[in-house]
């Protein structure tokens, strides 16, 4: 076994946020450590009302290589924006 | 001194003491996530202090505020208990000192929440959720250290074995306990030593460790302000600044 302590990624929700956060990372051996760490180190200033946490081992990431086929086709096609529907005046705060 | 002052001062003095302790070994702990954890519980018990020390400068009366009460005392006039005052150790002996504290200082401060005096029982209400998490932070530490490795359970007994004797205090009455007791503020000792062993031998059981006799010898005098020789240091350390230049401000 590894002396060091596994990465793990810490994900918060905020008082009025919907969804969980990426805020940082931390060490620890094990899950239950993990949340424990999580609440210690980034929830000292009222930051969050749930946390999660996952390895960072089991994160499986877009290779930054591969951005150019990933990501560029879809910035000439301005028609997949549902910006072209006329909208009724009555219909507020869409 | 009025009993209550007295009692006031002890909560406070036990919380004050501890805290700075914990303080010690901010930017030293062994992780950067239980140096901050720690500087957590250092932080709580300080506000917690300030809400007794308040408390207890106005029963009193007197021209002395939180401040005056922390930094111009010296160590006869502290009232912890001698095992806050304890060095911090190996972390198992920081571990296992924060463990027996934290937990007569749950079910005290869960019992203080139902205290006769209104003010009492309100600091208590605003402490326990803090409190409540102190105890399950160090016990799961004990049960992780215990047992864990060779070498670990090796330092987590011998740090039980060392301390065990400065545990029992906190159950030992004098009149201002006593006094408090009949007041309807403070539990009984009874209750409360019987709650502390109970979790104590889950705890080590869990963790397993063995448990001292619960009718050995205890450490006493802290409460009545006769004290280990390491509380000099500790406040010659905290109250250097007030000392030399009396009156200086933040």
């Amino acid at each position: 076994m590894s002396k060091e302590w596994p990465l793990w990624e810490v994900f918060i929700r905020s008082q009025h946020g919907l969804a969980h956060k990426h805020v940082g990372s931390l060490h620890a051996p094990d899950a239950a450590m993990a949340i424990n760490n999580a609440r210690d180190v980034y929830t000292r200033r009222n930051e969050g009302v749930s946390i999660w946490v996952v390895r960072a081992a089991d994160i499986v990431s877009s290779a930054p290589s591969d951005k150019g086929p990933l990501f560029e086709p879809s910035n000439s096609k301005v028609y997949r924006h549902p910006t072209f529907f006329p909208m009724p005046e009555e219909v507020k705060n869409l | 001194m009025d009993n209550k002052v007295n009692y006031l001062l002890r909560l406070g003095d036990n919380a004050m003491v501890l805290s700075q302790r914990l303080a010690e070994l901010c930017g030293k702990g062994p992780a950067l996530e239980e140096d901050m954890a720690l500087s957590n519980v250092s932080l709580d018990l300080l506000g917690q202090t300030r809400m007794w020390y308040s408390y207890a400068a106005e029963l009193e009366g007197k021209d002395r505020d939180e401040d005056k009460i922390a930094f111009l005392r010296d160590a006869h006039d502290y009232k912890n208990v001698i095992l806050v005052e304890q060095p911090n150790g190996n972390y198992g002996m920081t571990l296992m000192r924060q463990f027996f504290f934290d937990t007569w200082h749950y079910f005290l401060i869960g019992a203080l929440t139902k205290a006769s005096d209104t003010r009492i029982a309100e600091i208590a209400e605003k402490s326990l959720k803090e409190v409540t998490y102190h105890l399950r932070r160090s016990g799961d530490l004990v049960v992780r250290l215990g047992d864990g490795t060779d070498l670990s359970r090796q330092l987590m007994q011998s740090a039980a074995d060392e301390l065990w004797m400065y545990s029992g205090e906190v159950f030992i009455y004098d009149e201002v306990d006593e006094a408090m007791a009949a007041a309807g503020i403070a539990p009984p000792a009874a209750t409360l030593r019987e709650q502390w062993l109970a979790h104590v031998s889950d705890i080590f059981g869990e963790a397993t460790l063995t448990m001292p006799p619960a009718d050995a010898w205890m450490q006493r005098g802290g409460k009545q302000g006769r004290h280990s020789e390491h509380l000099g240091y500790l406040l010659a350390e905290m109250q250097f600044l007030q000392r030399a230049y009396p009156g200086s401000e933040w």
